[in-house]
C-alpha cells in the first residue's frame, strides 16, 4: 500500500524533537523514503469490559446488561496487544508505547494496568458514563486515527475485538479511516526492514504477509501469553502520565448510528426427553423435522 | 520455625512466663512489678515499622497520624471504653486505595492461573516457578520500604494482600516465614547498614529468609533457649553452635535471624546468660539443614532443622544489642500476627462459596440443600464470624497504620485466636455441607482444613496467647486497681470507699450496671440495641476484671488459676470483636455503602451471641470453681494424669454374676 506523502513528510521535523537517534536513523537508512527507524511510536488501545469471569445478566429494562457493582477489567486481546507492543519495545524495535482508552472515568484503571505492564503513557478520552454503551467501533476508529495524528504514531496495535459486543471492526476501520494497510488477527509479528511481517491464522492453516509502516495490527488469541503486572511495577506505573480529554476536543462526533431495541438472555435449553428404542428415537427426530 | 510457635510474643514477658510456667515464681511478686516491664512504648513491636513505611508510601503528602492513645483492650480492662475505636478507621487516602485495589487484580489472577494448590501439596513443594512469579509480583518485600527497593506496604495493605495469598496455604506461610518474622527483625531494629546490605536482595526474593528461635528443649518458653553464641578473643566474630527445629523455609533460606545466648558480665563481675539476636548468611559456613519434615498441612512450605556448627558471624551482624535478642524476637512475633484475620477470612469467603455453589445444586429429599434450615444456619453464622475476623483484622491494622506509636500486641493476639479458630471450625463446617463429597481429595476442602491447623498452634499457640492476653490486661489494670482491691480485701479500714463501690457492686451483683458510656451514641441508631449490649458486657468485664484481681491478687498468673485468665481473655476477644463489626457495620450504613443492612444484620446477631457468651463467662467467674465444674474438671485430670490413661473401668467390667 502507498502512504500518502504528506503524512510523512512532517516525520523528520517531529523526530528532531523526539531525540537524536530516531533523527539519525531516519537519515542513514536511505533505502526508502519511507523506512521507518528502529523506533516506532506504537498506539495501543485499551478496552474497559466486563472480566470475562462474570455471569452476564441482562438488565431488567432489557436494553444492556447489569454493569453496576460488576467486575471490570481489561479486554483480554487488548492485553495481548499490549504485551505485543511492551516486547517491541523491548526488541527496542518501539521507542515509546501509549496506551490509549475510550471510556468512563474508571478506564484509567485499564490504562494503568497497561502502564504496569510497560506502557510508557496513557491517554483517557472520557465518555460519560450514559452514552459507554452506544459508544460504537467507527466512534472509536475515528478517535484512533486522530490521535494517531496527533502522536505521529507508526503502528497501531488493537486486540482483535472486545469480548463484550465482539465487534472485531476497530482496527479495520481504523486502518480505512488512516488509509493504512491492516493485519488482522496477527499471531506472530516480526519487523523486517520498514515492513511487518505477519503470521495469521486462518481455516487450515497459517498465512504469513507482509505490510508496510505504518499499519494498523489486530492481536488474535496466540500471539503471545501476557505478563502479570507486578506490584513494583504498578507502583512505578503511578507515575506514568496519563492525559485526559473528550472526544468532542478532538473533533469526534459520538452520536450513535443504531438503536438497540432489545436485549435478550440466550434461551435456556429446554430438557430432553428418554425414548424407548432406536425406533422412537427415529420417528421422533423426523417428527421433530432434524432428520 | 514452623513459625514460632512459640513465643508469645509479647512485650511482656520473661518474667511473666515464669509465673506461667513451672519453673521459678521468685519475681512474680505483684502485679505492679509485671507493668514495669511491659509498655514502653518502644516495645510496641510494628510501630518502628509502620512509620518507615509510611513515610515511603506513594503519596507527597506527609500522612497526619492520630496521637498517641492507650491501648484499647489494656484499658478495657479497668472499664474503660476508648470511643475512638467505634469510628472505623479509614487509613488509605484515594491514592494508596487505587494502588491498593490495581495491585490485587494481579496477584488474584496469578494465584487463580498459575498456582495448582493440589499439586503443591501433594508433591509437597512449591515449584521453582511458582516461587520466581510471585517474587516477580513483588510479594517477597511488601513491608520493605521502597528505598530498598520494597514495596513500602503498610500493615492495612499488607492485611489486604494476604487475604489472596492464603488461597494457598503453603505458599501464605513461605512468605510470612520470609517477611513477617524471617527479616522483620531487620526492619524493625536493623542498622542502616544492615539494612542496605540486606533488604535489597530480600525484597526482590534473591534470597529468602527464615526465623530461628524454636528449638527441641524451647517451644513456648523462647528464654529458654540452648544454642550459644560464643565471642571471639578478638571480639570481631561469634561463633554459634548448636541446632533449631521447625524452621520454615530453613532448607534454602539465604538469610537467617537466629537467637542464640550470651554471656554477658555484669558490672559485679557476675555471668549472666541473655539472648541475642544475629543475622546469619548460609555462606557464613557451618549451616546444615536437615531432610523437610513431613506434615499435616501446609505440605508445600519447607519446615526443617537448621544446624550451625562453630558458624562465624561478624559482630556487626548482631540485631539490636547484645543480650536484647528476647524483645526483639517478641517485637517481631507481635507485629506479624494481626494479618492472620485477615487471610483466614479470606480462605473462609472462598471456601463459602464453594460450598453454597454445591447446596444451590444438590437436592435431598426433593430439596436444595440451600433450603435446608440447618445447612442456611451455618452459612448465617459463617458470614458473621467471617464479618467479625475481617472487622478485627482491618481494625486492627488500621490503629497499626493510623496512630503514633501504637500499641496493638493485645489486639493482634485477639485477632489470632479468634481467626485461627474461625478457620479451622467453619473450614469444617464447609467441608460438612459437601458431606462424603467434602471428604474427598478431588474437593480442595480436606486440604484447606488441614492448612488451617497449624494456625492454632504457630506464632503462639491459642493458649498461650489467651495467658497473654488475659495477663497483659491484667497487669495494666492490676497496677491501677491495687489500691481498689486492697480496700475491697480490707472492707473495715475503708468504710466511705466500701460504700459508694457497694453500690456500684450491688447493682452488679444484680446483674444491672449502670449504663453511662454512651457507646450507642457513637454509632447509627439503628444498631442501638446492640451498641447496649456492648456497654452491658463492659461493665461486666470491668466487674470480672476486679473480681478475678479481689480473688486471686498476685497470683492471678499460676498455673492453677489459668481458667478464671482465660474466661478474661474470651471475654475481650468477644468484646473487641462486637466493637470491630459495631463499628465497622454503622460506617457502612453511614456511608451507604451496597448491602449495609445486611451488615447491621451481621453485626447485630454477632453482637448478640457474643454477649451472651460473655454473660456466660462473668457467671462461672461468678459462682466459683465448684459450680462451674472448674474443680471437678481438675480432679478429673489429676486422677486420669495420676493413672496415665482414661480411669473409669470398661463399659462391660463387672463385679458380680
Amino acid at each position: 500500500m502507498k502512504l500518502k506523502p504528506e503524512v510523512r513528510q512532517d516525520r523528520p521535523s517531529t523526530r528532531r524533537v523526539q531525540g537524536i537517534r530516531g533523527r539519525v536513523q531516519l537519515f542513514s537508512i536511505k533505502s526508502s523514503p519511507f523506512t521507518i527507524t528502529m523506533s516506532l511510536r506504537v498506539l495501543v488501545g485499551v478496552k474497559r469490559v466486563i472480566d470475562y469471569a462474570v455471569k452476564i445478566r441482562v438488565r431488567p429494562d432489557k436494553l444492556g446488561v447489569v454493569t453496576d457493582g460488576v467486575k471490570h477489567s481489561m479486554n483480554p486481546f487488548d492485553e495481548i496487544a499490549i504485551e505485543e507492543a511492551v516486547r517491541l519495545k523491548e526488541k527496542k524495535i518501539a521507542k515509546e508505547v501509549v496506551a490509549i482508552s475510550c471510556g468512563p472515568t474508571q478506564a484509567q484503571e485499564t490504562i494503568r494496568t497497561a502502564l504496569a505492564m510497560g506502557a510508557d503513557r496513557g491517554i483517557h478520552v472520557e465518555i460519560p458514563a450514559k452514552e459507554v454503551e452506544k459508544l460504537e467501533p467507527l466512534h472509536v476508529a475515528k478517535i484512533m486515527a486522530k490521535l494517531v495524528e496527533q502522536e505521529k504514531a507508526d503502528l497501531v496495535v488493537l486486540g482483535k475485538q472486545a469480548i463484550d459486543d465482539d465487534s472485531n471492526a476497530t482496527a479495520q476501520m481504523t486502518a480505512a479511516l488512516l488509509d493504512w494497510p491492516q493485519a488482522t488477527f496477527a499471531s506472530k509479528i516480526e519487523k523486517t526492514d520498514g515492513e511487518l511481517q505477519v503470521t495469521r491464522e486462518v481455516d487450515g492453516g497459517l498465512e504469513i504477509i507482509k505490510v508496510k509502516l505504518p499499519a494498523v495490527v489486530s492481536a488474535d488469541l496466540r500471539l503471545n501469553e501476557p505478563r502479570y503486572a507486578t506490584l513494583p511495577n504498578i507502583m512505578k506505573a503511578k507515575k506514568k502520565k496519563i492525559a485526559k480529554m473528550k472526544a468532542a476536543d478532538l473533533g469526534v462526533d459520538t452520536s450513535p448510528h443504531f438503536e438497540v431495541l432489545d436485549v435478550a438472555d440466550p434461551p435456556v435449553r429446554e430438557a430432553g426427553i428418554k425414548v424407548e428404542d432406536v425406533d422412537t428415537l427415529v420417528t421422533k427426530l423426523k417428527d421433530a423435522g432434524r432428520i | 520455625m514452623l513459625l514460632p510457635c512459640r513465643l508469645l510474643s509479647s512485650v511482656a514477658p520473661q518474667r511473666l512466663w515464669v509465673g506461667l510456667g513451672s519453673r521459678v515464681t521468685g519475681s512474680v511478686n505483684s502485679l505492679t512489678s509485671f507493668r514495669a516491664i511491659n509498655t514502653s512504648p518502644k516495645d510496641a513491636s510494628t510501630p518502628a515499622v509502620q512509620h518507615a513505611e509510611e513515610e515511603n508510601t506513594s503519596t507527597e503528602a506527609a500522612k497526619l497520624k492520630k496521637p498517641k492513645r492507650a491501648p484499647f483492650i489494656k484499658n478495657l480492662f479497668l472499664g474503660r471504653f476508648d470511643k475512638s475505636v467505634l469510628e472505623f478507621p479509614e487509613v488509605l487516602d484515594q491514592d494508596q486505595h487505587e494502588l491498593l485495589h490495581e495491585m490485587v487484580v494481579p496477584i488474584e489472577r496469578y494465584f487463580l492461573e498459575q498456582v495448582d494448590g493440589p499439586k503443591i501439596d501433594r508433591d509437597a513443594k512449591i515449584p521453582e516457578e511458582t516461587l520466581q512469579g510471585l517474587k516477580e509480583l513483588g510479594l517477597f518485600g511488601q513491608q520493605i520500604p521502597q528505598e530498598y527497593g520494597g514495596l513500602g506496604l503498610g500493615a492495612t495493605e499488607y492485611a489486604r494482600i494476604a487475604e489472596i495469598t492464603s488461597l494457598d496455604g503453603s505458599i501464605a506461610v513461605t512468605l510470612a516465614a520470609h517477611q513477617a518474622i524471617g527479616l522483620k527483625g531487620i526492619l524493625i531494629c536493623g542498622t542502616d547498614a544492615q539494612k542496605e546490605k540486606y533488604l535489597p536482595q530480600l525484597a526482590c526474593g534473591d534470597w529468602t529468609a527464615a526465623f530461628c528461635l524454636t528449638e527441641p528443649s524451647s517451644g513456648s518458653d523462647a528464654a529458654s533457649i540452648q544454642t550459644r553464641a560464643t565471642l571471639s578473643d578478638d571480639g570481631k566474630t561469634w561463633l554459634i553452635n548448636g541446632s533449631k527445629i521447625w524452621i520454615s523455609n530453613g532448607g534454602f533460606a539465604d538469610l537467617m535471624t537466629v537467637f542464640a545466648k550470651t554471656t554477658k558480665i555484669l558490672p559485679s563481675g557476675e555471668k549472666k546468660d541473655k539472648v541475642t539476636a544475629f543475622i546469619v548468611e548460609r555462606s557464613f559456613g557451618g549451616v546444615s539443614s536437615g531432610p523437610p519434615e513431613d506434615k499435616l498441612g501446609i505440605r508445600g512450605s519447607n519446615t526443617c532443622e537448621v544446624f550451625f556448627d562453630n558458624t562465624p558471624v561478624p559482630a556487626e551482624n548482631v540485631l539490636g544489642e547484645v543480650g536484647g535478642g528476647f524483645k526483639v524476637a517478641m517485637n517481631i512475633l507481635n507485629s506479624g500476627r494481626f494479618s492472620m484475620g485477615s487471610s483466614g477470612a479470606g480462605m473462609l469467603k472462598r471456601l463459602l462459596s464453594w460450598s453454597i455453589d454445591h447446596a444451590v445444586n444438590r437436592k435431598q429429599f426433593g430439596n436444595y440443600l440451600s433450603e435446608f434450615a440447618m445447612i442456611k444456619e451455618k452459612f448465617g453464622r459463617m458470614s458473621a464470624n467471617i464479618y467479625a475476623m475481617e472487622s478485627m483484622a482491618y481494625l486492627t491494622a488500621g490503629i497499626l497504620d493510623g496512630q503514633e506509636d501504637p500499641d496493638c500486641s493485645v489486639e493482634a493476639a485477639i485477632v489470632k485466636v479468634f481467626s485461627s479458630e474461625g478457620a479451622w471450625k467453619w473450614c469444617s463446617e464447609c467441608l460438612q455441607v459437601l458431606g462424603g463429597l467434602g471428604y474427598m481429595k478431588s474437593y480442595p476442602f480436606e486440604r484447606y482444613l488441614r492448612d488451617a491447623r497449624i494456625l492454632l498452634i504457630f506464632e503462639g499457640t491459642n493458649e498461650i496467647l489467651r495467658l497473654f492476653i488475659g495477663l497483659s490486661g491484667l497487669q495494666t489494670a492490676g497496677g491501677e486497681l491495687r489500691e481498689v482491691v486492697q480496700k475491697l480485701r480490707n472492707p473495715l479500714m475503708n468504710p466511705g470507699f466500701i460504700i459508694g463501690k457497694g453500690i456500684e457492686r450491688f447493682r452488679q451483683q444484680k446483674d444491672n450496671p449502670k449504663l453511662d458510656l454512651d457507646i450507642a451514641g457513637h454509632l447509627h441508631p439503628t444498631l442501638q440495641p446492640s451498641a447496649q449490649l456492648l456497654e452491658y458486657c463492659v461493665k461486666r468485664f470491668q466487674y470480672s476484671v476486679e473480681m478475678v484481681l479481689a480473688k486471686h491478687g498476685q497470683a492471678v498468673a499460676a498455673p492453677k488459676n489459668q481458667l478464671d485468665v482465660a474466661r478474661l481473655a474470651d471475654c475481650a476477644i468477644d468484646l473487641y470483636a462486637m466493637t470491630a463489626v459495631l463499628s465497622r457495620a454503622s460506617r457502612a450504613y453511614c456511608i451507604g455503602l451496597k448491602n449495609a443492612a445486611h451488615e447491621i444484620q451481621l453485626a447485630s446477631v454477632f453482637s448478640a451471641e457474643a454477649a451472651e457468651r460473655i454473660k456466660t463467662r462473668v457467671r462461672d467467674l461468678e459462682i466459683g470453681p465448684v459450680q462451674n465444674h472448674d474443680d471437678l474438671y481438675s480432679r478429673i485430670a489429676d486422677a486420669v494424669v495420676e493413672n496415665k490413661g482414661y480411669v473409669a473401668e470398661h463399659p462391660l467390667t463387672r463385679t458380680f454374676w
